[in-house]
């Protein structure tokens, strides 16, 4: 066996990669020192990580975990120091880096990639998980839905004794693990105004887990989350301990609701827009109350909150506005369709579609977006990235005229165009895919506009 | 008009990926053709007659959608074979294909029954086989043609000695991952691993599909004119590229 270095030393060598990343401009350090660190010492992430003296929390989800995490961040920060990645590196090498950069910090708050998770919670020995939703994503990486929900279910009964759940209910994979551990606290929406008239074509989890039945929804809001019940067998959502009622949507803006929770209910007016922004709120405050927040800390933490990077990020580019709306799965993406849609619609979208690891190689799934009602409000698409071809056969397939769309893999003349064809104080409507949306940003950060991603992690 | 009669299998089920995008593919060139397409989705315990379709689509779902309706679909095997002998084409995309032969065999060694229409018969391996993929086909003898699509799938697939496979696999793993050979072929009936979806970045096989479709519904097969497909050229070209660069293989 190798003799092990001290701790303190390895970390010393990890953080001088970091420098080195950072002045080799090969990015922002945010995952080679903690890839570093586990290669010398590969229990190094559990004994930083058993360092906090208010332990850890974990948030996983498809969708949201980005903004649901760094809500929770805006919620804690005035009262407690905080480990927390930011810059959205989920991995265990993520995890490791953000403790490294860490210095004093009380509190571990991690967003865990799902398929990371268990690997993450056996190392970080979390004292609460929030787990948001499961829809299909990236099948070329992470494999099918249930073997997902399969591994966080054993990752679930693997957790440290005491350890709490936060677990969304609307979401028939995920409120079922509030049967794996006593006392989870599960939190949905409760407000079937908002409910879609039918299921959505990307719902995944529509099938009853018990029998097979499909299940009857008294309101399905996005996907396949909503208030689902067997007919058959009476499997359905387990009751709500936290939830949003009365919800009010306002355009691209803002959304407020009643917040409902254990510790009382209180009116609450999100800076975000879109229903997915108000799942990603309560799962905040859900889990910021498990952390010990008082309601007006959550309140307070929840009204002052903007949007993550990229999550729908508005960058002025001299007399015009770019605005970026990550893309990245069908359920996301037909949120962020409705949620341009409810704002008024664009005359014009860029729309990038990469093929990265980090993308998905797989490009089936802008099939099963229902880009249609944006396109029918549409002028123009400029189709972008490595994979423009495809997306312009998407839109021609939808039946938008051929000759309205403007093909431009390169992402800096897309930009570009996009920007040439809105008028001065006009905003550009951009669609990214992960990569694409990383590369956006460069290329606006090299023109001045907008700074490096590791920049947020600071 | 002529009305080309589609009909889709289990579309609430089998539909992981992007399989509407097929269908798709196939009402737009019908609609730029000047025929009309009555689609009509057959789901669990609906009747399947063989005389009513004149094409038949079938896709993919992920293990719990596909053990769901298996039963149901291998008890309509003599239907989907009474359809294929009269030449009704078929396309089966990934879990259709797998489901369109004989068995199933999953790792825990249960057996999900197939329909049979495809000589063949799958057992689930260890690893996936991932990846984007190249074939060459030869649907019409001298037309040698490509497809261009993407396979993610833990099944390796065994054709019969004497089966015909859909083409010879230029990049990518195929059915099994060892015998250079990708899909099946029966007739008009045609299966595949390839999704992408498959149709839009090989628009020929659509034409190939909806021309054979007309035949079996009025008896003659049109000469369809060439469309204006530098898109679907570009895609095709671009899918192409990642299999020759970065297709799956062991």
């Amino acid at each position: 066996m190798r003799p092990r270095l001290p701790l303190a030393a390895e970390i010393a060598l990890a953080r001088a990669a970091a420098r080195l990343s950072r002045l080799a401009r090969t990015g922002g350090g945010t995952t080679l020192p903690g890839k570093l660190l586990t290669r010398i010492d590969p229990d190094a992430l559990d004994r930083l990580a058993a360092r906090l003296p208010l332990g850890s929390a974990l948030v996983s989800a498809t969708n949201g975990k980005t903004t649901t995490c760094s809500m929770v961040a805006e919620i804690l920060s005035p009262r407690v120091r905080l480990a927390h990645n930011r810059s959205g590196a989920n991995l265990v090498s993520g995890v490791a880096s953000t403790l490294l950069a860490a210095d004093g910090a009380q509190l571990g708050l991690f967003e865990v990639d799902e398929g990371a998770l268990p690997d993450v919670a056996r190392r970080v020995r979390p004292r609460a998980v929030c787990l948001g939703n499961l829809f299909r994503d990236q099948l070329d990486r992470y494999g099918e839905l249930e073997h997902v929900a399969e591994r966080w279910r054993a990752s679930v009964r693997e957790l440290p004794e005491g350890a709490r759940l936060v677990l969304n209910g609307d979401d028939p994979q995920v409120g079922d693990l509030a049967r794996e551990r006593a006392g989870a606290l599960v939190f949905g929406l409760d407000d079937p105004r908002h409910a879609q008239p039918g299921l959505q074509h990307a719902a995944d989890s529509k099938w009853c887990l018990r029998c097979g039945t499909p299940y009857e929804y008294a309101a399905a809001y996005i996907g396949h989350l909503g208030d689902y019940r067997c007919p058959a067998c009476g499997h359905g959502r387990p009751p709500l301990d936290s939830c949003a009622r009365d919800i009010e949507l306002a355009g691209l803006e803002s959304v407020s609701f009643e917040l409902v929770t254990p510790a009382g209910a209180r009116r609450v007016r999100l800076p975000l827009p879109g229903l997915y922004n108000v799942y990603n709120a309560v799962a905040a405050a859900s889990l910021a109350g498990v952390l010990g927040a008082s309601l007006d800390e959550i309140v307070v933490g929840l009204e002052r909150f903007s949007a993550a990077f990229g999550r729908f990020e508005r960058i002025r580019i001299g007399d015009r506005q770019l605005l970026m709306l990550l893309v990245k799965n069908p359920a996301g993406a037909n949120e962020a369709v409705r949620t341009l849609l409810a704002g008024g619609a664009p005359r014009l979208a860029l729309i990038a579609l990469n093929d990265e690891i980090a993308d998905g190689r797989d490009v089936s799934w802008i099939w099963d977006v229902d880009f249609e009602p944006l396109l029918a409000e549409l002028d123009g698409v400029v189709a972008s990235g490595e994979r423009a071809a495809e997306l312009a056969l998407r839109c021609k397939y939808a039946g938008f005229a051929e000759d309205a769309i403007e093909v431009e893999p390169d992402l800096a003349r897309a930009l570009d165009r996009g920007l040439a064809r809105t008028s001065p104080g006009g905003e550009l409507v951009c669609l990214p895919t992960y990569t694409a949306m990383l590369a956006v940003r460069q290329i606006v950060a090299q023109r001045g506009y907008a700074r490096p991603y590791w920049e947020h992690a600071a | 008009m002529i009305a080309v009669r589609v009909g889709h299998l289990y579309p609430d089920y089998l539909n992981i990926y992007a399989d509407r995008g097929n269908i798709a593919v196939l009402a737009r060139r019908a609609a730029w053709r000047g025929l009309a397409v009555e689609l009509e989705a057959i789901g669990v315990g609906d009747p399947l007659d063989p005389d009513a379709h004149d094409l038949l689509y079938v896709g993919g779902g992920q293990d719990r959608e596909q053990a769901l309706i298996a039963p149901d679909l291998a008890a309509r095997g003599d239907a989907l074979l009474a359809a294929a002998a009269t030449g009704t084409p078929v396309l089966a995309v990934c879990g259709g294909y797998q489901l369109l032969g004989r068995f199933y065999r999953e790792r825990s060694g249960q057996e999900l029954p197939g329909a049979g229409v495809f000589p063949l018969h799958t057992v689930a391996g260890e690893r996936r086989m991932i990846g984007d993929v190249l074939l060459e086909c030869e649907l019409e003898p001298g037309e040698r043609r490509t497809l261009a699509g993407f396979e993610n799938h833990a099944g390796r697939t065994r054709l019969d000695a004497d089966a015909t496979p859909l083409g010879r696999v230029v990049a990518g793993f195929g059915n099994d991952g060892e015998s250079g050979y990708e899909g099946c072929r029966v007739g008009n009936a045609l299966g595949t691993y390839l999704h992408g979806p498959l149709l839009p970045r090989n628009p020929w096989l659509a034409d190939w599909l909806l021309a054979r479709a007309v035949e079996r519904r009025t008896g003659e097969r049109p000469s369809f004119e060439p469309l204006a497909d530098d898109l679907e050229r570009e895609a095709h070209a671009v899918s192409a590229r990642r299999a020759r660069h970065r297709g799956g293989r062991f």
